[in-house]
């Protein structure tokens, strides 16, 4: 079973979590200045990256916190978590997948 | 139709030698930063620790980790009162919340030195005594029911269980104990 890296419990089965969508996205400042499209941005527009993404995770079952994880979308390998209101880290460069075990 | 009444009238089901109900006990859950959690783990008679996923007890009491900031406070039954006043009085000006789940759930006990092995026929935790400690604790999954469980012992273990799931949760075990007793 996959095993992600709660930062406050360690490593726990993926059984545990619950995907929380993109991570730092910041709510604007001041919605009424906002236009529509700023805020419908705001509010629908995510990114969908192949490769290394900013996401965040709940550890629902678990300690109930919201942390962040860098995921990489094209092997599911997570590079590392850190908790919210942390910069993501710089990842260790993803590795490739291997053709054979 | 099925008739449901029969299930309503004990949640429990008489399980296995390595599954028995515990008795009913007193339930709070703390939430708060650290100055609340300190002052309530100190009316309450128990050592205060912050590290993660760890269970303090004491004189029948215990203080189980759930969280950063939130703690489960078991006591015999007979104390829900007593209990509450204190740590009203002990946390008064500090901000947090206290909420009585005495009847939310209630708490099974899972024994013999088949537990674990027991326990993983659905709970994908590593349950051996390196991984998961005596006096470890921490919120999970046991099949399709949410449970919170504690090492008590390094061949005993105990089940808070949402009452709504607890005949659930035995029939699942009596099930799996089944199969390693036959
Ligand atoms: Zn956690």
């Amino acid at each position: 079973m996959l095993l992600i890296n709660c930062p406050y419990c360690g490593e726990r089965p993926e059984l545990e979590f619950v995907h929380g969508g993109q991570a730092h996205i910041a709510r604007p400042g001041s919605p009424a200045e906002c236009s529509d499209q700023q805020w419908a941005d705001y509010l629908y527009r995510r990114d969908n990256i192949k490769g290394v993404h900013a996401e965040r995770w709940r550890h629902t079952h678990g300690c109930g916190r919201f942390f962040n994880a860098l995921r990489d979308t094209t092997s599911d390998q997570f590079l590392a978590t850190y908790k919210i209101g942390e910069q993501p880290p710089v990842p260790a460069q993803a590795q490739p997948r291997k053709a054979t075990a | 139709m099925r008739d449901l009444s029969a299930a309503r009238q004990g949640p429990y089901v008489a399980a296995s030698p390595l599954v028995r109900p515990l008795s009913p006990m007193t339930r709070l859950l703390l939430r708060g930063g650290a100055d609340a959690r300190a002052a309530a783990l100190a009316a309450l008679g128990l050592p205060f620790t912050d590290t993660a996923c760890r269970a303090v007890c004491a004189s029948g009491r215990a203080g189980l980790w759930l969280g950063p900031d939130e703690r489960l406070l078991l006591a015999p039954q007979s104390q829900l009162m007593e209990l509450s006043e204190r740590l009203s009085a002990a946390l008064a000006g500090r901000a947090h919340s206290l909420v009585d789940v005495t009847h939310r759930q209630c708490a099974l006990e899972v024994s013999g030195p088949q537990a674990g092995v027991l326990l993983n026929c659905g709970c994908p935790l590593d349950l051996d005594p390196s991984a998961f400690p005596v006096g470890m604790c921490t919120r999970t999954v046991l099949a399709k029911a949410e449970i919170v469980l504690w090492r008590t012992g390094e061949h005993s273990f105990h089940l808070e269980v949402w009452r709504s799931f607890a005949a659930y949760v035995s029939k699942v075990l009596a099930q799996a104990a089944r199969e390693l007793t036959a």
